[in-house]
């Protein structure tokens, strides 16, 4: 029954598995499912989606593949569902290619005529299409929208197309291969591992080779002995950049921040935060502030050698704060004391470097570059990366 | 059917639920697939489980998962080192190794004579391999003991409903086996019922003012947790007990500490009140 839909839903790209379409034909067989048609939505979403991420593209292809049966029902749509259709909390489905590509060619200067032009003409909100300024759409202006090119008029960046927010930068298109799961870099996290039972955590598991030895030296009275568990000895030193151009990376930061935390194998970890470059200080928070700020000579005498040391950050700045005594000694000359006092060291990048060689927005991902190896978080990456991190020196 | 057990949900001790998570429930129980249940913290996953087993009329075993659970934990744990000092200073029959298996949450839950709903809670808090080391037990309901060679099988088979705060994400193999639910954050119509559940004196003013106030705050941007059900409960409680006039409620949010557990949030209000809590 309604193998096309099965068919339709995974040609959108929902992994509906045949299992799962077997199970949703049984629970049809039972009589599942049957009063309405809102009944059968819910059912199929029960059984078919598993995750709430998926909930509104299935919600399309629903209406899609059921559009005819709504239509000729004498009970349509369920009032819940139709208020729904029609007022969307966000428009994600309205990209439209050749309106992408027809703004793709716009200049800079014609966008800012045009917007000029749209102000005086404008008097009242507007959300989606491609024509006014407002939120969502396919419009060269306003924010929120899905063209690959244009203005941002307040709002904060959500597809990274603008191009005219903080002066005159270049962005590429936004790359969707280079996306990572959370489960992936959980996985990622565990390469980091070392078991070893020279540790000092207590001895409570059972050696049973030990257990038979003794009993034997002991003429054959028990003594049972303990070993201490196997367990991971890597400690691992986090450095992550915060604020300014790692904005747009937050929601990755975040990822990062919990996939690291959850990874609760490490024997111990040290996540610090800094701007731009490393100087006199790092902090303990994200948010920078001047109570949760330590001397990184502090954090350096305190920790042994032994931490594997991951930065991440974009190492986008302006090249003096890494040449200039910005920070009581130049950033260079703080990162080669991190480098020279960790030998385990990778630098990870949320994002393929934008600029072209020799551009002035690249120079200090240069300079870093001749210093530590870079990586980008991918998830081959990721593993080189650790697995450089895990090489015994 | 549906329509009974919300009654009977209601009955057992005010559990609002709305009617796809009902379904939900009905599914998982004709399909006899495990629930996953996901949804905001507050959102009152693990009560759905206690209303259920009280609605339904099934004993409820509860196996909290914590970071160090292992999947062989809730099957059972062999307890060798009692067995070889028994073995040295007797008093007991060491042959008998049964006396020495333990059986797990799972175990108690496939032996058991009775009907069971097992509450496995917060699974996204172990190991991230965790839920692939339960996929054979949870499919076919049994699983074996080596020591004894016995192998345990569901006497009466458990309606399973596991909960995620989706703090890490789970095996797709997993999910394949599982019927999904994700609890949306309640209308303000079904909060509403939800809070007279909890006040069933409260004015209807009050209500409304502190329903309109909660939505506008979860709604302003650049919130990092927002405030959830119980949250909403205790707020009111604080508000009803303070004796707070009903026009101060919506824009002065009187103990906003109650609902705002981070400081950036309370900064980002302060904000927003500022100029004139717009979004």
């Amino acid at each position: 029954m309604f193998t096309n839909f099965f068919t339709l839903l995974r040609a959108n790209g929902l992994n509906v598995s045949l299992g799962e379409w077997m199970s949703l034909q049984n629970a049809l067989d039972k009589g599942m499912g049957c009063s309405g048609l809102s009944e059968f939505y819910f059912l199929c979403r029960t059984v078919l989606i598993k995750s709430e991420a998926d909930y509104y593209a299935y919600h399309r292809v629903f209406l899609e593949f059921f559009e005819e049966v709504i239509e000729q029902s004498e009970n349509p749509i369920p009032a819940e569902l139709l208020d729904w259709l029609n007022h969307p909390a966000s428009t994600p489905g309205t990209f439209d290619p050749d309106k992408a590509r027809e703004n793709m060619r716009l200049e800079l200067d014609e966008i800012r005529k045009m917007f000029a032009e749209r102000i005086k003409e404008q008097h009242e909100e507007h959300n989606g299409g491609s024509y006014w300024v407002g939120t969502g759409g396919m419009s060269t202006f306003g924010n929120a929208g899905n063209s690959p090119t244009g203005m941002r008029v307040g709002g904060e960046s959500k597809f990274r197309r603008a191009f005219e927010v903080v002066g005159e930068r270049e962005f590429d298109d936004f790359r969707q291969d280079t996306v990572i799961t959370p489960r992936q870099l959980q996985l990622a996290f565990k390469k980091l591992r070392q078991f070893s039972n020279l540790d000092d955590a207590p001895k409570d598991e059972l050696d049973l080779d030990a257990t038979i030895q003794s009993t034997c030296d002991n003429a054959g009275n028990l003594k049972i002995e303990y070993r201490r568990p196997r367990k991971n000895s890597v400690r691992l030193l986090l450095l992550m950049d915060s604020g300014g151009s790692m904005d747009v990376h937050r929601k990755l930061c975040a990822e990062l921040f919990s996939a690291v935390h959850q990874s609760n194998h490490f024997k111990d970890l040290r996540i610090y935060y800094f701007h731009n470059c490393i100087g006199k200080y790092l902090y303990t928070g994200p948010e920078l502030r001047y109570g949760d700020r330590i001397e990184t000579e502090k954090v350096l005498a305190e920790l042994n050698s032994k931490y594997k040391t991951i930065i991440f950050g974009d190492a986008e700045m302006s090249p003096y704060e890494l040449t200039d005594d910005y920070y009581s000694r130049s950033g260079m000359e703080w990162l080669k004391m991190i480098k020279a006092k960790f030998p385990h060291n990778v630098w990870i990048t949320p994002d393929e470097m934008r600029y072209r060689p020799g551009s002035w927005y690249r120079a200090s991902y240069d300079m870093i570059a001749q210093e530590f190896d870079m990586y980008v978080m991918t998830i081959s990456q990721l593993e080189a990366a650790f697995s450089k991190l895990m090489v015994n020196r | 059917m549906a329509e009974n057990i919300k009654e009977k949900f209601r009955e057992s001790g005010g559990y609002v639920a709305s009617q796809q998570l009902l379904n939900a429930v009905n599914v998982a129980m004709l399909l006899q697939k495990p629930l996953l249940i996901k949804g905001e913290p507050g959102t009152g996953k693990t009560m759905l489980a206690q209303a259920a087993a009280s609605a339904l009329n099934r004993k409820l075993i509860i196996w909290n998962i914590k970071s160090t659970t292992k999947a062989q934990d809730g099957l059972y744990v062999y307890d060798v080192v009692q067995r070889l000092y028994d073995s040295q200073f007797g008093g007991k029959d060491v042959a008998n190794i049964e006396q020495y298996i333990k059986l797990g949450k799972l175990g108690e839950a496939f032996s058991s004579d009775e009907d069971i709903i097992l509450l496995i809670d917060e699974i996204d808090k172990a190991d991230i391999e965790f839920p692939n080391d339960l996929l054979w037990e949870l499919d076919r309901m049994e699983f074996n003991i080596p020591e004894t060679g016995k192998t345990i099988t569901a006497k009466k088979r458990p309606v399973v409903i596991i909960t995620s705060n989706a703090e890490k994400e789970l095996p797709d193999a997993f999910l394949r086996r599982c019927v999904f639910h994700y609890i949306e954050f309640p209308s303000k119509e079904l909060m509403e019922e939800i809070v007279r559940v909890h006040f069933p004196d409260l004015e209807q003013n009050v209500l409304d003012a502190s329903l309109e106030a909660f939505y506008r705050l979860r709604a302003l941007s650049g919130i990092q947790k927002k405030p959830a059900t119980s949250e909403l409960v205790d707020w009111i409680r604080a508000l009803t007990l303070s004796g707070i006039p009903v026009e101060k409620i919506t824009f002065d949010l009187p103990f906003a500490g109650v609902l705002l557990k981070k400081n950036e949030d309370l900064d980002t209000l302060e904000r927003s009140r500022r100029s004139g809590f717009r979004r």
